[in-house]
């Protein structure tokens, strides 16, 4: 054994082992955090571009008739460069982003150090899944830059728009590369999962059993299953619309499609299929989003609260009850698709249904944070700005789930408030919350406070100003994808409110420029931690060191006496007592 | 079973450290956990998951398309029902390879394990001839639907088979290393448990072809 552990503890490498081509789950943790930071940063800027048009619609303008020649022709945004940013803006967030952040980045670098393990199960295949990773991030990227631009099918590219490749200029080299990039992240997140599962499972260290791990690991676990079972759909979808698009198959192509007055030689499948296949894999991909967020948030607000998670148990259970139902809810994302309305009503059942763990999940947190003595760090901000946004977001959902709501609401701006709040801003703000929390293990320096909480309150205030509205555009008619409101007199009325949500989005934007500064500056200047523990918190990664070396422990692995939440235990002289103390050894006052 | 030497030393059989078959054999080996299944078998049952779910989806599309107007049944190509028998062929041998290595039987093993390979090659010959003989009889991919899922089914299972003879390849260079005892062969179970799953996924297939 000690000869094994110090290969484990002492064994250098050089530069090009250690931080790039390395199998260390906590390099391999901050390349998939950094890279996926890349992806934001295109995404948004996106999204910026999607405002500009939006706010002021067909505004000319020479400055961007210059940097983009093709997207500006007579320096107007043209109608399918708009739709091409939609497309690529929803890829790079939810995959690229969202996917990719919160079980890549914050997965890898946590579940080794907090269930008291030396690496993940499998590190080459950890290692291997970055790789295919970067490679499916350059793939998508490069769809932006092909002449006849990127893909135009949105995030959900709906068939027999992506199945035909003449159906539009980004569908033929654009759309191969979307497919091209999204396998490629499939097979990627496969081998993460197939890590986390594993890692989690059988390397917990003596005695960390399953109701001892932090709600950051079981959320982590949960959404390794869920990838598991949700990417292959895909993956398999994916493979008939590529013979649809390549072999001449007719999987998803109706039959007489006539196209540029010519009939095309498809035999006729059924482009329905194609949307039951997406989101069969598409509603548990947004929960892929959110639980790892869950996790993440309770456990830091639990620390910064002081207290202990209220009802831990019923946390678990809900987050295995929302993954559950989350296979039969698909169909609330079709109801105006062509559904026989009995089955719109089981998915409406089905789909209130999920509001139920959730709700427990929600008075859980507020339980969590009533009468506690907040420590208002930004880590501590950023997860309760989570928990509202989470609440905010999803009290829209009822709407939607609603069949008889739905069809009113249905492919309008009131269905982009709600992902956007419930599936964007909230698991967005539980990666910030984790990225303030968890820097300085990372980097072993703290991320400046200061513009830690300026970032925070621009980002709070300017995602409900970017997002609240948009409910009151989409009651008022403004469709989803549109490209120039004021096109039609109904909407023109409106318009104020476009520009309002444009400039609080240039704000928001500018505030996460902030972010970026502070996170890079403070990598190499950032206020060095001086001890293994600076938030005072339970869990094991907060025993190694800052940054933890190779091996993550010393020489023993520790080992666990006692959940991660005991704060404010009555008697103790400390209000935390970590999960390595013996149950007799808490100092007493 | 523990061995008394001559000079009064008990000689234990060391604890069963998987051998590094389904894993990459990466530093993370002092685990205490008690868990009672070795993480490469877990490994293993994760990827066959995401197998299972890879097909589910397509047999999924399949019984919708099935609904539609336009599907037409394809004459299934004969040689299949060769290729079946010759894939549930493999599944024995590599079993009987599986239990010769228990007694220790390291030649016994290695015969078995190369006749099962051989098969496996034969299979995927087999089936490459199937496709042979719709081509004649003029049924291509985009012929129907049917005949889209027989080439997308079939072509994506020989896939699956082909990263199996890879894999058993590995297992033989092993057993050629002299690495696999019967205390530790866990590189082969591994195998042969991948072996037998996809053996049984090929006769789903079939029979979901065959029951059009």
């Amino acid at each position: 054994m000690d000869a094994h552990t110090a290969e484990h503890t002492h064994h250098e490498l050089g530069f090009w082992r250690k931080y790039v081509f390395s199998t260390d789950h906590k390099i391999i943790g901050i390349q998939y955090l950094v890279t996926a930071m890349a992806m934001a940063v295109v995404g948004g800027t996106l999204s910026m571009l999607m405002r500009y048009q939006l706010g002021w619609p067909s505004l000319v303008s020479p400055t961007l008739g210059k940097i983009l020649p093709i997207a500006f022709q007579g320096n107007i945004m043209a109608p399918e460069f708009y739709i091409s940013l939609v497309t690529m803006h929803g890829t790079l967030m939810v995959f690229f982003l969202f996917t990719a952040v919160l079980t890549g980045g914050f997965g890898n670098f946590l579940i080794p150090l907090q269930i008291g393990a030396r690496d993940m199960a499998f590190p080459f295949l950890n290692a291997l899944s970055y790789w295919v990773f970067l490679v499916s991030c350059i793939v998508i990227f490069s769809a932006l830059f092909v002449t006849s631009g990127a893909p135009l099918g949105g995030w959900t590219a709906y068939a027999p728009l992506s199945a035909i490749p003449g159906s539009g200029p980004g569908q033929d080299t654009g759309m191969t590369l979307w497919i091209t990039a999204i396998a490629l992240f499939s097979a990627s997140g496969l081998m993460g999962g197939l890590n986390y599962i594993t890692t989690i499972l059988t390397m917990r260290t003596r005695g960390l059993s399953m109701m001892r791990l932090p709600l950051t690991q079981w959320s982590l676990l949960i959404t390794a299953v869920l990838g598991l079972l949700a990417f292959p759909v895909l993956l398999a979808a994916g493979i008939l619309l590529t013979f649809d698009r390549i072999g001449g198959t007719s999987f998803f192509v109706p039959a007489g499609i006539i196209m540029n007055q010519m009939p095309l030689d498809h035999s006729g499948g059924h482009p329905l299929l194609w949307q039951h296949l997406f989101w069969f894999f598409g509603h548990p991909e947004v929960y892929i989003v959110i639980l790892p967020a869950m996790g993440m948030a309770s456990d830091i607000l639990s620390t910064f609260c002081r207290k202990p998670i209220f009802s831990y148990r019923m946390m678990v259970y809900s987050m295995v009850a929302i993954s559950v139902l989350s296979f039969v809810v698909w169909g609330h994302h079709m109801f105006v698709s062509g559904m026989n309305p009995f089955l719109g009503s089981v998915f409406t059942l089905t789909t209130l249904l999920i509001a139920v763990p959730s709700a427990v999940k929600t008075f859980n947190w507020l339980g969590t944070v009533w009468g506690a003595r907040i420590r208002f760090t930004s880590a501590g901000l950023f997860s309760i700005g989570f928990v509202s946004m989470f609440v905010s977001g999803g009290l829209s959902g009822l709407f939607l789930g609603t069949s008889a709501a739905d069809i009113q609401l249905q492919d309008t701006y009131f269905v982009v408030a709600h992902f956007h709040q419930v599936m964007a801003v909230a698991p967005l703000f539980a990666a910030f919350a984790g990225l303030y929390f968890w820097f300085p293990k990372m980097f072993g320096r703290f991320m400046n406070e200061t513009l830690g909480k300026i970032h925070f309150w621009f980002t709070f205030a300017g995602a409900y100003c970017v997002f609240f509205p948009m409910h009151i555009l989409g009651v008022g008619g403004q469709m989803r994808r549109i490209y120039d409101p004021t096109q039609y007199a109904f909407l023109q009325q409106q318009q104020p409110l476009n520009v309002f949500i444009s400039v609080s989005a240039f704000v928001l934007g500018a505030a996460q420029l902030v972010f970026l500064v502070n996170f890079f500056v403070s990598i190499y200047a950032g206020r060095r931690v001086l001890e293994n523990n600076p938030w005072h918190a339970n869990t094991l990664e907060w025993t190694a060191p800052c940054p933890p070396g190779h091996g993550n422990f010393g020489e023993e692995l520790p080992e666990v006496y006692r959940w991660p939440f005991d704060y404010g235990v009555p008697g103790a002289a400390e209000d935390f007592i970590p999960q390595t103390t013996p149950i007799g050894a808490v100092a007493k006052h | 079973m523990p061995v008394l030497t001559e000079d009064k030393r008990i000689i234990i059989p060391p604890p069963r450290r998987p051998d590094d078959g389904g894993g990459d054999g990466g530093g993370s080996g002092d685990s205490y956990s008690s868990f009672p299944i070795s993480k490469e078998q877990i490994g293993l049952w994760v990827l066959l998951t995401a197998i299972i779910m890879l097909f589910a989806g397509l047999t999924s599309a399949y019984i919708v398309l099935r609904g539609v107007p336009t599907w037409q049944n394809i004459q299934l190509p004969s040689l299949i029902w060769p290729n079946t028998f010759v894939l549930l062929l493999s599944s024995l041998t590599l079993e009987l390879g599986k239990r010769a290595i228990r007694k220790n039987r390291i030649g016994t093993m290695n015969r078995w394990l190369g006749l099962s390979a051989l098969l496996g090659v034969l299979f995927i010959a087999g089936q490459l001839a199937a496709w042979r003989q719709l081509v004649h009889a003029g049924v291509y991919l985009p012929s129907t639907l049917q005949s889209g899922f027989f080439y997308i089914l079939t072509g994506l299972h020989g896939l699956h088979i082909t990263g199996g003879i890879i894999a058993l390849g590995f297992v033989m260079v092993k057993a050629a290393q002299n690495r696999l005892t019967a205390f530790n062969h866990q590189s082969l179970k591994l195998c042969t448990t991948y072996w037998h799953f996809m053996d049984g996924l090929w006769v789903y297939l079939f029979v979901l072809l065959l029951l059009s």
